[in-house]
This record gives C-alpha cells, sequence and structure tokens, in this order.
C-alpha cells in the first residue's frame, strides 16, 4: 500500500492544504480566499488528526487540538462572511466604519 | 491565584464586563489600567522561576504559564501602552466626540480582548496555546481596524488567517514529529530533519505575515493608518509585537541549535529590506497616518536585523533585540496617539496641513517629537539605548552590513520625522484650532517620556530580559516536568 493506517487522512490533509494554497494566491475575491483558507484549514486539522493516531487508536490530546482549531475556524469564517457582506452593502466605497448602519441585503 | 492567570483573566471579565455596561462600560478602563499595571509591576518582582499551570490540570493539556525574562518586559511594556493608550480612548471614544455610536463602544471589548490575548501570547511557551493567543490577538486587531476602513480590515483579515494556518500547520508537523508542543521539551529532543525544518518554515512564514515584515507587509500601511488613532496604536504597538515574540521563541528557544546560518542570514536581509523600504515609503507619503504606519513597517525591519547578531552571540544583542521591541511599542504608541490629536486640530490629513500646530498645540506636538527622538535612535532614548547595544554586537562580530543598515535607517527615520515636525512649527497663522481638551495630551506624552526614560534603565532592563534566557546558563525556567 502506498500509505498506511492514518497517513491516508495525512496525505489527504496535505493534498487539502495545497489546494486551498494555491487558491487563495490564484483568486482575487474575498469570498473565494476565505473559502481557501477553509479548505487549507480542513487540510491542516485532518493532517493534524492523522497524523496523532497512535496504534492504539486516536490520541486525546490530539483530537483536543483539532476540536480547539475548528471552533476557532468556525468562528473567524463567521466574521470574515460577516465582513464581506457589509462591505458589500457599503458598495465599493472605502472608509466605512463600523456601526452606521446602512440598507443591507 | 498568581499574577500569571491573572494577567490574562482580568483583561477578558473588563471585555465581559464592557459588553454588558454598553454605553458605559468605557468607564471600567478607570479601575482597569491601575490594576493590570500593578500586575504587570507585580510579575516583574515574581522570583526568577515563576510558572504557574491555570487550573491544575495535568500537562499536557493544562496551559502552563511562564514568567521568564522576555514575558516580563513585553507584558509590563504592553501594560504600560495599553493603559495610556487605554486613558486616551476614554476621551476618543466619548459620546461627544461625534463619531457613531457603535463604534464608541465596540472598541472596549476588543481593547480587552487584544489586551488578554496579548499576555497570554507572552506568557505561554506551548505553541498551540500561542496559536490561540494569536488569534484572540489577531481578531482583536481585525476589529479595530475595522474601526477605521473596513477594506484594509479584510485585507488584514484574510492575510492573518492564512498566518496564523501556516503556523498550525507547523504546529501539526511538530506534534506529529515528536509528540509534544512544548517548547521547552522541543529545545531538548529537536532534531535537524525534514519535517521539523519544514514546520519551522512554515511556521516563520507564517509569522511574518503577523508581524508584517518586508515583502509580507501590504496589509499593515493601510489598516494601521485607516484606524481610530487609539486603535492604530495599539496595532502598531501590541499587535504586531506578538509574532515577533512567537518568532524569538522559536528561532532561541525551541530550535537554538537548528537555525541555520543561512536562514537567520535570510530573516536579517528581510529585516535589512523592510528598513530601507519601509523608510523610503514613509519619505514618500503624504498623509501624516500613512507615514507613521510605514514608519512600523520600517522598525520592524530593526527587529529582524538583530536576528543574526542574536545568533552569533546572543548574550550581547539580546537586550537590543528586546529593548528595541518595547522601545518601538511605547514610542509608537505616543506618536500615533499625537498624530490622532494633531489631525483632530489640523484641517486635512497631509502633513502639510499641519502648518502652525506647535502654537495651537505645544504639549502634543512635544509629544510627537520626543517619540521621534527615540524612533530615530538619537540620545538618550530607549531607541538609542537598544541601537546601541545592536551596533555593538554588529561592529563586534563584523558584521559592518548591518551595522550600515542600523545606522543608516536612524538617518532615514530623521529625515522622514523631521518633515511633519518642522511643517509643524513653520506658518505663524496655520489653519489649525486647538481642541477643547487640553487633558487629552497626557497619554502621549506620558507614552513618549517612557520611551525616552527607557534609555537611562538599559542596564536594568538587560538584566530583566536576560532571565531565563535561552542562551543563559542551565536549562530553561519553570516547572516543566
Amino acid at each position: 500500500m502506498l500509505v498506511e493506517g492514518g497517513h491516508v487522512f495525512a496525505v489527504t490533509g496535505a493534498v487539502l492544504a495545497g489546494l486551498g494554497f494555491y487558491s487563495f494566491l490564484v483568486k482575487r475575491h474575498p469570498i473565494r480566499q476565505l473559502l481557501a483558507a477553509n479548505v487549507v484549514g480542513a487540510g491542516v486539522f485532518l493532517m493534524l488528526g492523522g497524523l496523532g493516531r497512535s496504534p492504539g487508536g486516536a490520541d486525546p490530546f490530539a483530537q483536543a487540538l483539532v476540536i480547539t482549531g475548528i471552533v476557532i475556524a468556525v468562528a473567524l469564517s463567521a466574521l470574515g462572511a460577516a465582513m464581506v457582506v457589509r462591505l458589500a452593502a457599503c458598495g465599493d466605497k472605502d472608509e466605512a466604519p463600523l456601526g452606521e448602519k446602512r440598507e443591507g441585503p | 491565584m498568581s499574577p500569571l492567570d491573572l494577567l490574562v483573566a482580568t483583561p477578558l471579565g473588563f471585555m465581559l464586563a464592557a459588553l454588558a455596561f454598553g454605553g458605559q462600560g468605557r468607564w471600567l478602563i478607570l479601575v482597569a489600567s491601575p490594576l493590570m499595571m500593578s500586575l504587570a509591576v507585580w510579575l516583574v518582582f515574581l522570583p526568577p522561576d515563576a510558572a504557574h499551570v491555570v487550573g491544575g490540570w495535568d500537562l499536557p493539556l493544562g496551559i502552563l504559564l511562564r514568567g521568564d525574562g522576555v514575558a516580563r518586559v513585553f507584558v509590563l511594556g504592553a501594560a504600560l501602552c495599553a493603559a495610556l493608550v487605554g486613558l486616551q480612548a476614554l476621551y476618543e471614544f466619548s459620546p461627544q466626540s461625534g463619531g457613531p455610536s457603535a463604534r464608541n463602544r465596540g472598541f472596549w471589548p476588543l481593547f480587552y480582548l487584544m489586551w488578554a490575548g496579548a499576555n497570554a501570547g507572552f506568557l505561554t511557551t506551548d505553541l498551540f496555546n500561542l496559536y490561540v493567543a494569536l488569534e484572540m490577538v489577531s481578531l482583536a486587531g481585525v476589529g479595530l481596524s475595522a474601526l477605521g476602513s473596513l477594506q484594509a480590515a479584510l485585507r488584514y483579515f484574510l492575510f492573518a488567517l492564512m498566518g496564523s494556518l501556516a503556523y498550525l500547520l507547523g504546529v501539526a508537523l511538530l506534534f506529529a514529529n515528536y509528540g509534544t508542543v512544548d517548547i521547552t521539551l522541543l529545545a531538548r529532543t529537536a532534531e535537524a530533519d525534514a519535517a521539523t525544518l519544514m514546520a519551522l518554515a512554515v511556521m516563520t512564514g507564517g509569522l511574518l505575515v503577523k508581524s508584517a515584515l518586508f515583502p509580507l507587509h501590504g496589509w499593515l500601511p493601510p489598516a494601521h493608518a485607516a484606524a481610530p488613532a487609539p486603535a492604530s496604536a495599539l496595532l502598531s504597538a501590541i499587535v504586531v509585537k506578538l509574532g515577533f515574540v512567537i518568532l524569538m521563541r522559536l528561532w532561541f528557544e525551541a530550535f537554538a541549535t537548528l537555525a541555520a546560518p543561512i536562514a537567520v542570514g535570510l530573516l536579517g536581509a528581510l529585516g535589512a529590506a523592510a528598513v530601507i523600504y519601509g523608510s523610503i515609503q514613509a519619505m514618500r507619503q503624504r498623509q501624516l497616518k500613512a507615514l507613521v504606519a510605514y514608519s512600523t513597517v520600517a522598525q520592524v525591519g530593526y527587529l529582524f536585523v538583530a536576528f543574526p547578531l542574536v545568533a552569533a552571540a546572543p548574550s550581547a544583542a539580546w537586550s537590543g533585540m528586546t529593548l528595541h521591541a518595547v522601545a518601538h511599542m511605547l514610542a509608537k504608541a505616543a506618536m500615533f496617539l499625537a498624530a490622532g490629536l494633531m489631525l483632530k486640530a489640523a484641517p486635512g490629513r497631509d502633513i502639510a496641513d499641519l502648518v502652525g500646530l506647535a502654537r495651537v498645540m505645544p504639549v502634543t506636538v512635544t509629544a510627537f517629537a520626543l517619540a521621534a527622538i527615540s524612533l530615530m535612535g538619537l540620545p538618550p532614548s530607549g531607541g538609542f539605548a537598544a541601537k546601541f547595544m545592536l551596533l555593538d554586537a554588529a561592529l563586534d562580530q563584523g558584521a559592518y552590513i548591518y551595522a550600515a543598515v542600523l545606522l543608516g535607517g536612524g538617518l532615514m527615520a530623521a529625515v522622514y520625522l523631521f518633515r511633519p515636525i518642522a511643517v509643524a512649527f513653520s506658518g505663524a497663522h496655520g489653519r489649525a484650532v486647538a481642541l477643547k481638551a487640553p487633558l487629552a495630551a497626557v497619554a502621549p506624552l506620558a507614552l513618549a517620556m517612557c520611551a525616552i526614560a527607557l534609555g537611562f534603565f538599559g542596564v536594568a532592563f538587560a538584566e530583566l530580559a536576560a532571565i531565563g534566557a535561552p542562551w543563559a546558563q542551565g536549562d530553561a525556567i519553570g516547572g516543566v516536568p
């Protein structure tokens, strides 16, 4: 077999991280960049979980790290999405301070 | 309880309180500033091996906080900055300021979140806890810069997100390789295999984005220049420093034995390029805050010019590097606050609009000038003492190129910082109108005087920064099993 045990997850994770990073560099639209960052995040978590597997089963410490990381990634993605939406609602004007309510979609 | 966890928990408590109290939450800073300052001073006087496991959980699930020399000087510097910037923000974000009320309220929770995250990052040596601290500070930093320009904040956010993920990728590789992510343990077991070097490379890349080293600085000038003055001060003084502190811990604590001269030399070369590029860009700016923001790009460069010097002779350059970081914290916070006040009084945002300002607001312009003295590295100031130590180390090692960069950078800083000062002192009949709040200039003046005063305490500072330093004899401090 080319890869054995938990390493199939780690290799998949590495591929995902690479794809996401490439896409982040190539795409210009913030939503696509946000998605690309999420793909990288998924890849990193998969690597962390896959490499943290011992023959006796999953490593609880690695799982704790992955869960913490996923919570942070979800929160940051939500923040990023909210910022993109707010920016789209403001049009292309820069200097759009938070808190000035505008008609959003 | 110990000051170590109180330094992280207290600002988090204030964050929740600021959210709960809404519009009145701003008065909390009057309690928070003295409280946090006394905690930071307490930390400085703790015994040298101070360490504390939060909640008493066993490692590695428990969170170990340690007060080594680096942690002490950075926590104290950040406390000084944040306490004084917070007092200034009380004026800046008051309901009478005329800004949108959501902005006035939104500042405070972000401010306390940033403070808690920065302290957590300075006090921990666990790479994963550092990731969490890094994200807390980035989250707060993005929020703070969104108070000015949403577009700049979004750009900063995306860069910061990729930077954190690159860092986390390195943490994953190290964990898979060594089964631990504690810097002290890694220092004992690290070997120069492919996985370790790759981890170090991706982590460094991610952290260089966070600390805005040329050529990864692109997000910094728009975000720092557009934010309200107290937010800019915090971003330039504290947020940028956390990435640098983690890099210091990686290169000189965890992997000091593996750091190849070529790699350290590359960081030094990027630092030198940052000094030159940032200074030239600062000279070209028309707007005052953009000038100050590009000055941050240049000043971050010095911190990395110090990397090869520290790698070659740690004991000599270590104190110069940390002192430069703290002196820049104080001076840049003072300069952004002073610049914010000057722009409020001036008719426009350009440097040319500052005509006659020295007559209208002499105290604020003095604060700006004192901060400029430290940034240029003129004696007697913290910036001078730091540059002197670094220059001394560079000449000792025969690293004449770095010595030239240190001297030339100071000269260029003088060129771009004298420009706004000269304009402010010129012309008797400017269109500037004095502010009605004479006390507003107290915070920038106090910060600038701290930056100057640091020059008189260079030796005491060096002793403090050397507590438990990685190059000092004996194993790293702390009760790490």
